[in-house]
C-alpha cells in the first residue's frame, strides 16, 4: 500500500474498488423498482402491519395509514353538544338532529377500505353511522328532489351525490370510526361516509345535506375531480374497489 | 494548535468552491427536511398555515439541491469538486480495512476520506436523486397511474426517513471532529490532524504537489 500512496501516476485516489459508484448506481436502481413495486409493498406491509400485535411495523414508512386533508387552515372544531345536523332543501320536513339525536337512530355499521385519489388506502376501517337514505325518508324528499349538496362547518368544503348514489346502503353519515368518536382531524364529530368513491365524497365536519334538484359540482369536482367518484372507475384510476 | 510545535501551515482541505457548495447544499437541506418532517408527520398537512406555500418550499427548494450540485460540478470552477469525487468513488484496501474493523483499525492509512465518508457522500447524492424524482412524481401527479403514485410515495417515504438519518449522522460525527469540521468551514486543517488522521492524503499531497501543498483553489 505505502508504494501506491506514494506513486504520482495514475493518482493513488484514482486507484481501488469504484464502490462508491456501485452504491450510487445501486441506489438509483433501488428507487427506481420502488416506483414501480412500492404499491404492491406499500399494500402487503399494510396487511402485515394490520396483524401485528407489536405495532412496531406500523412506524416503517410507506406503511399506510391516515393522511389528514383540510382545505381551510387547522382543523375546523366543533363539540358533540354543539353539533347540529341539518336536513334541508326539496323536502317535505326539514329538520335539524343534534349529536344524540344522531346517535339514536338505527345504526349502520361498515368495515370497508377507505381510498384516497392521490394514491394512499387505508384498509378495513369500521364505521358506525346512520345510512342517508334513513335521513332522507325521515324527511320525506320531494319528487323535484334529484341530487344533494353536502357542506361542512369549516365553511367552505362541499359535495354532491345523485339521489340514487345517496340512497345507497354503504352511504353513511359517520360518527363513529374504528370503535372511537370520530376525531377532529378525521373530520368529527360527525362526517360523511361515501363506501365506494373516492375519499374527497366523504365530506369531513359534515353540518348540512340540503336536497337540489340537479347535482352542483363540489369542492374538488370544480377543481377538476370527476363528479362521479366510483373507485377504480373515475379520475383516470384503477383501484381495486373499496 | 498555536501551542504545539507545529508548522505554522495548515493544510488546505477543501477549495472555497466546494465549501460555498456544502454550505448551500447544508442550507437547502435544512429547508427541505424540516418542511419534509411536517408532512411525514401529519400534523403538518393540518395544521400549518399555508400548506400549499410549505408544499411549494419543500419541492423547490427540494430540486434546488440538484440543481446547485449540477451547478457546483460544472468544469468552470468544478474541478476540485470532481477530483473528490473520484477519490470518494474509490476504496482502497485500507478503506475495507478499515471498515471491516469498525473504524477501530488504528493501523490502516486513510486517504482524504474514510470510507464513512466515502459512504455518506455516495448515499446523499444518489438519495437526493430519487427523492427529486419520486417528488417530482407526487407534486406533478396527473400524468401517472395510480401504481406508480403509490410507488413514488412509498419511495420517497423510505429515502426521505433515510436521509434524514445519515444527515443527522453526518452532523454529529462533524461535531464531534472539530479539526474537520474546520476544514469545511475555513478550508484548511491542522497539519497533525492530516497526518494523523489521514496520512496518506497528508503524504499525497506532500510528495505530489511539493513545495505548496496547492489548494485547487478556483
Amino acid at each position: 500500500m505505502a508504494e501506491d500512496e506514494v506513486t504520482s501516476e495514475p493518482e493513488p485516489a484514482e486507484r481501488g474498488t469504484p464502490v462508491g459508484r456501485r452504491v450510487f448506481i445501486g441506489l438509483l436502481g433501488i428507487g427506481t423498482v420502488g416506483i414501480f413495486t412500492g404499491s404492491t409493498v406499500s399494500n402487503w406491509l399494510q396487511r402485515i402491519a394490520k396483524d401485528d400485535k407489536t405495532g412496531l411495523l406500523g412506524i416503517l414508512p410507506g406503511g399506510g395509514g391516515w393522511r389528514y386533508y383540510t382545505v381551510t387552515d387547522g382543523y375546523p372544531s366543533r363539540s358533540t353538544a354543539e353539533y347540529r345536523l341539518r336536513v334541508g332543501g326539496l323536502v317535505d320536513q326539514p329538520f335539524t338532529l343534534t349529536y344524540e339525536a344522531l346517535k339514536a337512530m338505527p345504526p349502520t355499521k361498515l368495515d370497508r377500505d377507505f381510498q384516497c385519489v392521490t394514491g394512499w388506502r387505508v384498509l378495513g376501517v369500521k364505521w358506525r353511522g346512520v345510512r342517508v337514505a334513513d335521513l332522507l325518508d325521515r324527511a320525506g324528499v320531494k319528487p323535484e328532489g334529484k341530487a344533494l349538496r353536502l357542506t361542512s362547518f369549516d365553511g367552505t368544503y362541499t359535495e354532491s351525490l345523485t339521489m340514487e348514489q345517496a340512497r345507497r346502503d354503504d352511504v353513511i353519515v359517520a360518527y363513529e370510526l374504528d370503535g372511537k368518536p370520530v376525531s377532529s382531524d378525521h373530520g368529527g364529530p360527525v362526517r360523511l361516509y361515501v363506501a365506494p368513491m373516492y375519499g374527497y365524497k366523504s365530506v369531513k365536519w359534515l353540518d348540512g345535506i340540503e336536497v337540489v334538484d340537479s347535482v352542483i359540482p363540489g369542492y374538488w369536482e370544480d377543481r377538476g375531480y370527476d363528479i362521479d367518484a366510483w373507485v377504480g372507475e373515475s379520475n383516470g384510476r384503477n383501484d381495486q374497489q373499496t | 494548535m498555536i501551542s504545539r510545535p507545529e508548522p505554522a501551515t495548515r493544510v488546505p482541505r477543501f477549495t472555497r468552491v466546494e465549501r460555498i457548495a456544502h454550505w448551500v447544499n447544508a442550507t437547502l437541506f435544512t429547508i427541505t427536511m424540516s418542511t419534509g418532517a411536517m408532512f411525514y408527520f401529519g400534523w403538518g398537512q393540518s395544521l400549518i398555515p399555508d400548506r400549499e406555500a410549505v408544499r411549494a418550499v419543500h419541492v423547490y427548494s427540494g430540486l434546488g439541491i440538484v440543481v446547485a450540485f449540477a451547478i457546483a460540478v460544472i468544469p468552470r470552477w468544478g474541478r476540485s469538486l470532481r477530483a473528490d469525487a473520484r477519490r470518494i468513488n474509490r476504496w482502497s484496501r485500507d478503506d475495507v480495512r478499515w471498515m471491516k474493523s469498525f473504524a477501530k483499525d488504528r493501523t490502516v492509512r486513510l486517504g482524504k476520506f474514510n470510507p464513512g465518508q466515502k459512504l455518506n457522500a455516495a448515499f446523499v447524492p444518489a438519495a437526493a436523486l430519487v427523492l427529486a424524482a419520486t417528488g417530482s412524481i407526487m407534486y406533478w401527479n396527473q400524468s401517472f397511474s395510480t401504481d406508480i403514485r403509490t410507488g413514488a410515495d412509498f419511495v420517497h417515504q423510505w429515502f426521505g426517513v433515510l436521509i434524514w438519518i445519515t444527515v443527522f449522522g453526518h452532523i454529529v460525527l462533524a461535531f464531534r471532529d472539530l479539526e474537520s469540521l474546520r476544514g469545511m468551514t475555513v478550508g484548511t486543517v491542522s497539519t497533525s490532524w492530516a497526518k494523523h488522521h489521514r496520512p496518506a492524503w497528508y503524504a499525497e499531497e506532500h510528495t505530489a504537489t511539493t513545495p505548496t501543498p496547492s489548494p485547487v483553489d478556483a
